[in-house]
């Protein structure tokens, strides 16, 4: 199914939600809607659905302009952020009641096949209510997933679990997409999730689609400093900076060599995302000096919060790593691992990538 | 402030017979006066009902709650003078936010000049001098938030504040802001600290000492470092860290260690059980190495994701799926790829019954 939306805008009242877009998701694979809250996200999915129609603009299904056209027409699955089951069905009739109501064929099969997949074949005979927030999210995922329906649409599906679950699962749904059929739109507020969704991404802000392309090439050439700030957790480090002779002078003074693409002069902003800041140094690198705030620690990694002259900072340390409060660091990185903003936001340089050259 | 030591158990049941009866198995502990301590675990593994025990809002169902040696299990939460601190902002929203903060010294009667240098001395803490005259009222909730924490803090003579996740409604762009905060005043106040969360983050990055626990049991009581170094137990493994940890079904024989059929060296003075055990490693711990390395097995790549800051690695071999975190700028890899990943190694953990060994 090739589903795509030309000129759309949405206006309620006098407000802007969505400010005119096309965009044509990949047909059969996952496209990520990543924004913060208000960004529109979910404005657009209601659009895609058919459960609102565009202010202008055409949705156009495999040729054809649905708008206007009503959602039980439209062959659509919609899953939410909070569990919907229907409490008096077993989790059994749950999952088939898609499939009953257009009286499909080979139900059981189906149900028993995909509730195998999602691991919760054990649970078939008992209601949703003695079941696990984990495993009544599973319910809901298996009803909208066995329909098999050529466009799914996920609004957030997994915020409301905890995040060892949202692990398990976003392996597993990954897993089902990749060996699916379906187009799927999958709107999250996580940076993280998005990359490990992989796909396609949409970052969206404000109402405004920013940019749009494979995930992992989004996240490493960002179009503009909105982008990159919207598309980054922790965020990424940003320090004003102007042009010197071969290279950039940051703020506090350090200077970077850079080759810049042209000689552009003026005020740029350059980033630094936070896993590029390191303690130990190699050569040729450029290093803040910085005094550190906190240590976050997140198992995996450990997040440096430090105040240096270039302004505030996060580091980003893989592992378990201890910083006394107010104790000094030397946060390292190379000059050729930052992006580039000139000073109207837009991208002038992204970090050389291994494999690129 | 108090040494708090525990020796209970807790059933919600009149007459628990299994382990699945209890909210809380059988366990002896001690919390040291003056630490900053976290309970963590999934929902439903037994921190908050620990939590209400240590404050006597519950009284175990057997055992003992000691404070300095001496037995509160029956005192009210009052008697045992505890501070606490829940999810939800508890503020009078008619009282300024000096007022609000005094309150608790106001009930203990503590002199007018006392109150006066111990609010300031919170609110410069909390970074709420300038609005120490304001009413609560029209706050927004993480400042009101801020007040519930600067109540919890404002006495000096509490035998311990506890925190039933106080973070819930920040902002997440704000909650690191405040868990430095909580981190710097207890450097300054040296209060007992007791903090209940499912968040790793919240937990490793607050506390010394993180109580892991799982269907009414510690599991381990160590520091970040401990619990991603050497998880005592496999719950600790899987559960801190993102993805956890990897384990793989091995047998010990003789000197070797068998792995999906293929034998590999146990480490030079390792002394490990004969029998099944289960190896456990970091995906952080694990890059690809030299085929035939000393302890790596032969895989083949099955998933390859971009995740931005770093690259993961899924790999198959025989049946078993490990992942491995490789830095970003590794070389590219591609499904099908034979890699080798070196899984005895120097950060490799030894399980046997979920029980670490070695």
């Amino acid at each position: 199914m090739q589903l795509v939306l030309e000129g759309i805008s949405k206006k309620v009242g006098a407000q802007k939600w969505l400010h005119s877009m096309d965009i044509a998701p990949q047909r059969s694979a996952v496209t990520v809607l990543l924004g913060a809250t208000q960004a529109g996200k979910t404005s657009l999915m209601r659009i895609m659905a058919g459960l609102d129609e565009p202010t202008a603009g055409k949705v156009m299904v495999d040729g054809k302009n649905v708008v206007g056209l009503p959602v039980r027409e439209r062959n659509v699955a919609m899953v939410y952020q909070q569990f919907i089951n229907y409490p008096s069905l077993r989790v059994r009739d749950n999952i088939a009641s898609p499939l009953k109501l257009r009286r499909e064929s080979g139900i059981d099969e189906r149900v028993q096949a995909l509730a195998e997949k999602l691991h919760i074949d054990m649970f078939l005979d008992r209601y949703p209510s003695e079941l696990s927030g984990g495993q009544q999210q599973r319910v809901a995922l298996a009803r909208a997933l066995v329909k098999g329906a050529p466009l799914m649409l996920l609004d957030e599906p997994l915020v409301n679990l905890d995040y060892k679950l949202r692990e398990e699962l976003r392996d597993e749904l990954t897993a089902l997409f990749a060996n699916g059929d379906s187009t799927v739109i999958y709107a999250t507020t996580e940076p993280g999730e998005a990359l490990l969704l992989g796909g396609h991404t949409a970052v969206m802000d404000e109402g405004e689609l920013l940019q749009y392309g494979p995930t992992a090439e989004v996240f490493h050439k960002p179009k503009s400093l909105r982008v990159a700030r919207a598309f980054s957790d922790p965020p990424m480090n940003l320090v004003a900076a102007s042009a010197t002779e071969n290279g950039l002078r940051l703020e506090g003074g350090q200077t970077i060599m850079i080759d810049l693409p042209e000689v552009l002069g003026g005020n740029f902003t350059v980033g630094i995302r936070a896993n590029m800041l390191r303690e130990s140094t190699l050569d040729g690198d450029a290093t803040l000096a910085g005094t550190v705030d906190l240590a976050e620690i997140s198992g995996s990694d450990t997040f440096v919060h430090a105040h240096t002259v270039a302004g505030e900072l996060v580091a980003q340390l893989t592992g378990v790593h201890y910083f006394d409060l107010g104790s000094t660091v030397n946060l390292h990185f190379h000059p050729s691992q930052v992006y580039v903003f000139d000073s109207k936001g837009l991208l002038v340089k992204a970090p050389a990538r291994r494999g690129e050259r | 402030m108090a040494k708090i030591e525990l020796d209970l158990a807790h059933a919600y049941l009149p007459d628990p017979k299994k382990d699945s009866d209890y909210a809380l198995l059988p366990l002896k502990m001690a919390f040291e006066d003056g630490g900053a301590y976290a309970l963590l675990g999934p929902s439903g593994c037994g921190k908050t009902t620990m939590l209400n025990i240590m404050s006597g809002l519950l009284s175990p169902s057997q055992g003992s709650v000691r404070f300095d040696g001496h037995d509160v299990t029956n005192q009210t939460p009052q008697q045992r003078n505890i501070a606490q601190v829940f999810q939800f902002p508890v503020v009078y929203d008619t009282m300024t936010v000096a007022e609000n903060l005094a309150f608790p010294l106001r009930n203990r009667k503590v002199p007018r000049d006392q109150i006066t240098k111990r609010v300031g001395q919170i609110a410069e803490m909390l970074e709420m001098s300038d609005q120490l005259n304001q009413r609560a009222a029209n706050l927004s909730a993480d400042a009101k938030q801020k007040i519930s924490l600067g109540r919890g803090l404002v006495r000096s003579d509490v035998s311990a504040v506890l925190f039933d996740e106080p973070l819930t409604v920040i902002d997440p762009h704000l909650k690191w802001q405040l868990r430095r905060k909580l981190k710097q005043i207890h450097h300054e106040l040296k209060l007992t600290l007791i903090y209940v969360t499912h968040d790793q983050v919240e937990a490793l990055t607050f506390a010394d000492q993180v109580v892991v626990m799982t269907r009414g049991r510690v599991v381990q009581i160590g520091s970040a470092a401990d619990l991603f170094e050497r998880p005592r137990h496999t719950f600790v493994g899987h559960f801190i860290g993102s993805p956890g940890m990897n384990f793989l079904p091995a047998t010990v024989v003789g000197s070797g260690i068998q792995v999906a059929g293929v034998s590999l060296a146990k480490p030079d003075g390792q002394v490990l059980p004969e029998g099944a055990i289960k190896l456990g490693v970091r995906p952080e711990y694990l890059v690809p190495v030299l085929a035939e390395s000393a302890g790596a097995l032969p895989m083949t790549v099955s998933q390859v994701q971009d995740v931005g800051t770093h690259v993961m690695l899924s790999a198959t071999f025989g049946g078993l799926t490990i992942k491995a975190r490789l830095p970003s700028d590794s070389a590219p890899m591609k499904v099908g790829d034979p890699v080798w990943l070196q899984v005895v190694g120097a950060h490799t953990c030894f399980y046997k019954d979920d029980e670490i060994v070695a």
